[in-house]
């Protein structure tokens, strides 16, 4: 009996082990020094990539719902969180851990505010249709991103569309983006938001309201029939992606001194798409282990680099086929249930 | 007012580049009831197949586009062959994950193939003008044979879905793929023509985009590719003179709203008629309403 409860809550805390443990090892090379710089450079984006996938696992695991356009969320958080940092900077001159966490906070609130804003026509739509207008709401994004420019005069924040000359000083210009960025992003704040973002995401999976959305996404009109509030549901997944893209933009943004709109093309929600399959559809664990594994070794292997993507393609084809064919998919399952006979038959009356 | 007129016959030439990828789209839509998003890619292909034959092997501009023309109907044959056959009874969700990644596959080879450096594309088609109302309003030999090109597309697509045998059976499986196996149709082989016809198609409409805007690099169909599908919404999706209208009229209000609006939201304009068109009229300007089953 013992021995269940222990596997269970280990299955239960699995994502947080794993994340805690992988902080401590970096963090104890990065203080010994023997982390290259190379590698260095990787563990902020890597603390990005895993809130990405994770909250895009939401998305399309959770929710089952594909979303293409992830990396429309995550720009929004980028630039608001850069230009809120700036502003805070500028005008109250706080330290750089409270810009980053307001800067964090604002990123989240604003891209949240857009998932709600973009959720209300995209969740009307289903399958195929709903894919494709998030492909649209990301480009749309990304088009008027660049037709905007954001400066800070005196202790004012001016927009503009399409006027370049704006009093104060420039934040975010248009095409050219975000330049002179100050970089206060830290290892420390990103394996905190990870943290977060787990902590987020697994209880909601775990809560009535998670239930609920993984009702509504097996069977819609079951759900519906069982008195659920199929939007609401649909939404609240919808937003909390969202929200978590943009928080782990922000974060991303003050990472680089130059970011520009073109970062956050359909290229980079595919990327976070590939992360997530490959993970596993659903597998928090799986999006965390997939998106450090598939972050760093292309950057690590650079003659691999010309490759990557192709070799992304194949895997993504590879793995749909492979899960799909009715074969293995026995196999598998007939091997799981050898398992689970197995230790029945050893551990006699466990069941509680 | 000629300024206008100008536009509006760029924006008809552009709209029949996307009405004859928008086909290619909704026949594969209608039958396979799956999203190809690598339709787009193939498009690229045939261009980039068209501009090896020109420049390389210094074939005559006829040979070119045959050959790019068959090879993309190969390609579309063994994509279906070896990427969504044996996903038939899958989820909607690994059909179009697999078909995005079949879309990276394409675009990443190409760049493998023939470099990511852009190529500039020339014309298959005589360059010039032809001059009328007085020399006031110019319209292209590019344009021109777009849409004289398209036109013959769509009436011949119509001929061969409305009058033959094969056609019969696209739209026996389209209604209903097993009541179509029951009555003796080969679906399997039905499946593969309308993908081989398809990229046939795309590799056309490759050839004359690319020469009326003449780069051409390993992403040059993504683009078009989405604004087709929008197109072949826009017209109601599995609707073949559905996707000629909304292809068109997606055309010109991508031309206008560039020249008259705003040159930078020329994109964020079609999608925005996308959503719209996906709000208000789901089953597009064409389309039959499908109702769901429980």
């Amino acid at each position: 009996m013992k021995k269940t409860t222990v596997s269970k809550l280990l299955q239960k805390y699995l994502p947080y082990v794993i994340v805690i443990v992988g902080f401590a090892v970096c963090q104890s090379m990065v203080s010994a020094g023997t982390m290259p710089r190379t590698t260095k450079s990787l563990l902020i984006p890597v603390c990005v990539y895993i809130v990405m996938a994770v909250s895009l696992n939401l998305t399309v695991g959770i929710s089952g719902e594909l979303s293409l356009g992830h990396a429309g969320f995550m720009s929004i958080g980028a630039f608001t969180g850069i230009v809120i940092a700036a502003y805070v900077r500028e005008v109250f001159g706080c330290s750089e851990s409270l810009q980053l966490l307001i800067s964090i906070a604002a990123g989240g609130v604003m891209a949240g505010l857009f998932g709600f804003l973009i959720g209300i026509p995209v969740l009307r739509l289903q399958g195929d249709y709903l894919a494709i207008v998030t492909l649209a709401f990301g480009e749309i994004i990304r088009n008027i991103l660049n037709c905007i420019y954001i400066s800070v005069d005196g202790s004012a924040l001016r927009f503009s569309f399409n006027q370049p000359n704006l009093p104060g000083k420039l934040l975010f210009r248009g095409p050219t983006g975000a330049t002179g960025v100050t970089r206060i992003a830290t290892f420390t704040a990103g394996f905190i938001l990870v943290l977060f973002t787990l902590f987020v995401v697994l209880n909601l999976v775990h809560s009535r309201s998670g239930r609920a959305i993984m009702a509504v996404r097996d069977n819609k009109i079951a759900a519906e029939a069982c008195g659920l509030d199929v939007t609401k549901y649909r939404m609240m997944a919808f937003v909390t992606s969202a929200a978590l893209a943009g928080m782990g933009g922000a974060l991303f943004g003050q990472n680089y001194s130059t970011l520009t709109p073109a970062n956050f093309s359909f290229n980079a929600s595919i990327l976070i798409l590939v992360y997530v399959v490959l993970g596993g559809i659903g597998n928090i664990t799986g999006s965390i282990i997939a998106a450090t594994i598939l972050y760093v070794l292309p950057e690590e292997l650079r003659a691999f680099a010309d490759y990557r993507m192709l070799v992304y393609a194949v895997v993504l084809i590879g793995v749909m086929l492979l899960t799909n064919n009715r074969t293995i998919k026995n196999f598998l399952n007939s091997l799981r249930e050898k398992i689970r006979g197995n230790e029945e038959k050893k551990g006699g009356a466990l069941h509680e | 007012m000629t300024m206008f007129l100008s536009n509006l016959i760029s924006g008809i030439s552009l709209g029949s580049v996307y009405a004859i990828i928008a086909l290619g789209y909704t026949m594969v839509y209608g039958i396979a009831k799956m999203l190809n998003f690598a339709h787009g890619d193939i498009i690229m292909v045939g261009a980039y197949i068209c501009f090896t034959c020109l420049y390389s092997l210094g074939l005559s501009p006829a040979v070119g586009v045959l050959a790019s023309v068959m090879v993309c109907t190969l390609l579309g044959i063994l994509i279906e062959r070896l990427a969504y056959k044996p996903l038939r009874q899958a989820t909607s969700l690994a059909v179009l994950i697999t078909a995005i990644g079949m879309s990276y596959f394409l675009q990443n080879l190409a760049q493998m193939i023939w470099g990511a450096n852009p190529k500039s594309f020339q014309t298959v088609i005589p360059a010039g003008n032809l001059s009328i109302m007085g020399g006031e309003l110019k319209i292209s030999y590019v344009s021109m044979v777009t849409i004289a090109a398209s036109v013959v597309v769509m009436v011949a697509l119509s001929l061969f879905v409305g009058r033959t045998k094969m056609g019969r059976a696209m739209r026996c499986v389209s209604e209903d793929k097993g009541a179509a196996q029951l009555m003796g149709v080969n679906v399997n082989l039905t499946i593969s023509v309308t993908f081989a016809i398809g990229s046939a198609l795309a590799a056309i409409a490759g050839v004359l985009m690319c020469s009326a805007y003449p780069t051409l690099k390993p992403t040059t169909g993504a683009m078009p590719g989405i604004k087709a599908f929008t197109a072949a919404v826009f017209g109601g999706i599995g609707s073949i003179p559905g996707a000629m209208l909304g292809g068109i009229l997606l055309g010109v209000i991508e031309i206008l709203g560039r020249a008259y609006v705003s040159s930078e939201l020329g994109d964020a304009f079609v999608f925005a008629v996308l959503i719209l068109v996906l709000l208000i009229k789901p089953t597009g300007l064409l389309g039959k309403k499908i109702h769901e089953k429980v």
